[in-house]
């Protein structure tokens, strides 16, 4: 069966290892926004001790290597880990927490510039309004939501393109913890190149996919918002 | 309960600010007291929008000290319009209840309506800010710097880059919150503006304060040979 006739005739094994990847990286993308978006506002408005080893450390996790965060998260999470009791290696647990800790530097090093820049704009206005540290951050997310949209796609991309990190804590296993970029890689050493392909052509369509709606979605909001 | 000391007066003594090496005001010595418009006039970079920042609070001095009647800043009835104001990403409507909720005062529909209203903008409650014409924009910040019920208003150029007929409506406005009582503290490069405006001018040139006086006598006979040049419309550098 070719690779197109896989993806065509709705293969139930595909189509699975799609969903469950999409709802690994979604959730995890989530998760990431939902860390990621307050810790970049709040060290963008806020003064501290340490604060630009914090900006060095977060920009250097930009660039993690998926193997070394599936090691870490493996490490925490292994039986004899300090979150072992709670059983969640090799499951799809496992594996949101590891893109999560992939991607939630990326999210807050990013949102980080953007409310630094978009704070050198409004800084006299809402202090002239005299908002408050929590109504700084929660009016400057706001008002970069559309820019948020991009930087979430930015982390969206890079958890649905990783292969180390899910493979090491969700263990590849069939039909349980297997999703496209694992099934990519086993089903190439195996020489099943038409699975392989026909899965690379769906992460490639679902990429393009999630990217083509924020696109509408931010033109759309930005037309009715300004 | 809001303390309601009064705002004014607001006392400058011997003020100097500097930016790194550059000493942008000196030795700036002003009370503004309530009353009529005083409008702050003088050349690009004599440090007026400095002086509006300092008064407001918004920047410390490097040197000399400010007294305000109210020491507790968060309970100042005071607001500020800047040159180019910054529209919120929403409507009108919204960024105009986000300035009533930011002073503790009841943003329903009513009270938003009533405000746009008297700025001429109720038809443009659902438009979004950013799409608003410049002398609009303007008249919106005017507004959600009354929602603060302002004791004083700072304005800092308010009609620098608006045609007449937006210069018009600002202005307009502005000498309506003076009839109602509001102490209204402008800077400007517009002399026309002054002269119809202003109850007093501080005239600034190059950091210093160099005169001040009544609107009438100073347009009438300026005491300072800089004020003169300025006032006849030579280049004051």
């Amino acid at each position: 069966m070719s690779a197109l006739d896989l993806v065509f005739s709705g293969d139930p094994k595909l189509f699975g290892i799609v969903g469950l990847s999409l709802f690994v990286t979604l959730s995890a993308t989530v998760v990431a926004c939902v860390v990621g978006f307050p810790l970049g506002a709040m060290v963008a408005l806020t003064r501290f001790p340490g604060r630009n080893a914090l900006i060095v450390f977060l920009n250097g996790c930009m660039g993690l290597p998926p193997v070394v965060v599936g090691l870490l998260v493996y490490l925490l999470l292994s039986r004899s880990g300090p979150l072992g009791p709670l059983g969640l290696l090799f499951t799809p647990r496992a594996m949101i927490i590891a893109q999560a800790a992939l991607i939630t530097p990326i999210v807050a090093a990013l949102t980080r510039q953007l409310i630094e820049d978009l704070w050198a704009e409004y800084r006299d206005e809402l202090t002239a309004m005299a908002i408050g540290p929590a109504g700084r951050v929660a009016t400057l997310l706001w008002d970069a939501r559309f820019s948020l949209v991009t930087i979430a796609l930015a982390g969206f991309g890079r958890a649905a393109a990783e292969v180390g990190a899910v493979m090491i804590v969700g263990g590849n296993i069939d039909g349980f913890t297997r999703v496209m970029t694992t099934t990519i890689a086993l089903e190439t050493s195996k020489g099943d190149l038409p699975l392989a392909i026909g899965l690379g052509l769906v992460l490639i369509a679902v990429i393009l996919l999630v990217n083509a709606m924020a696109w509408a979605v931010r033109g759309w909001s930005e037309r009715h918002a300004g | 309960m809001r303390d309601r000391t009064s705002t004014l007066p607001i006392v400058l003594s011997s003020i100097a600010f500097a930016a790194g090496e550059i000493c942008i005001l000196r030795d700036v010595t002003l009370s503004l007291d309530a009353g009529p418009p005083t409008v702050l006039i003088g050349p690009n970079g004599s440090g007026k929008t400095t002086l509006i920042k300092l008064a407001m609070g918004l920047i410390p001095p490097t040197a000399g000290s400010i007294r305000h009647a109210q020491a507790d800043r968060s309970a100042r009835r005071q607001a500020i319009v800047f040159q180019k104001p910054v529209m919120l990403r929403r409507s009108a409507g919204s960024n105009l209840a986000y300035a009533l909720k930011a002073a503790g005062r009841s943003a329903d529909a009513a009270t938003v309506t009533k405000l746009l209203d008297r700025v001429g903008l109720a038809a443009l409650a659902d438009r979004p800010a950013r799409r608003l014409s410049g002398g609009e924009q303007q008249r919106l910040a005017l507004a959600r710097a009354l929602a603060r019920d302002p004791e004083v208003l700072f304005l800092d150029e308010p009609t620098a880059s608006l045609d007449p007929a937006a210069t018009k409506a600002v202005e307009d406005i502005v000498a309506g919150a003076a009839a109602a009582g509001v102490k209204i503290v402008m800077s400007t490069h517009d002399l026309g503006q002054a002269r119809r405006l202003a109850g007093d001018i501080v005239f600034l040139a190059k950091g210093r304060l160099i005169e001040h006086a009544l609107a009438e006598r100073f347009f009438a006979a300026p005491a300072t040979p800089e004020a003169r040049s300025f006032v006849a419309g030579e280049l004051v550098i």
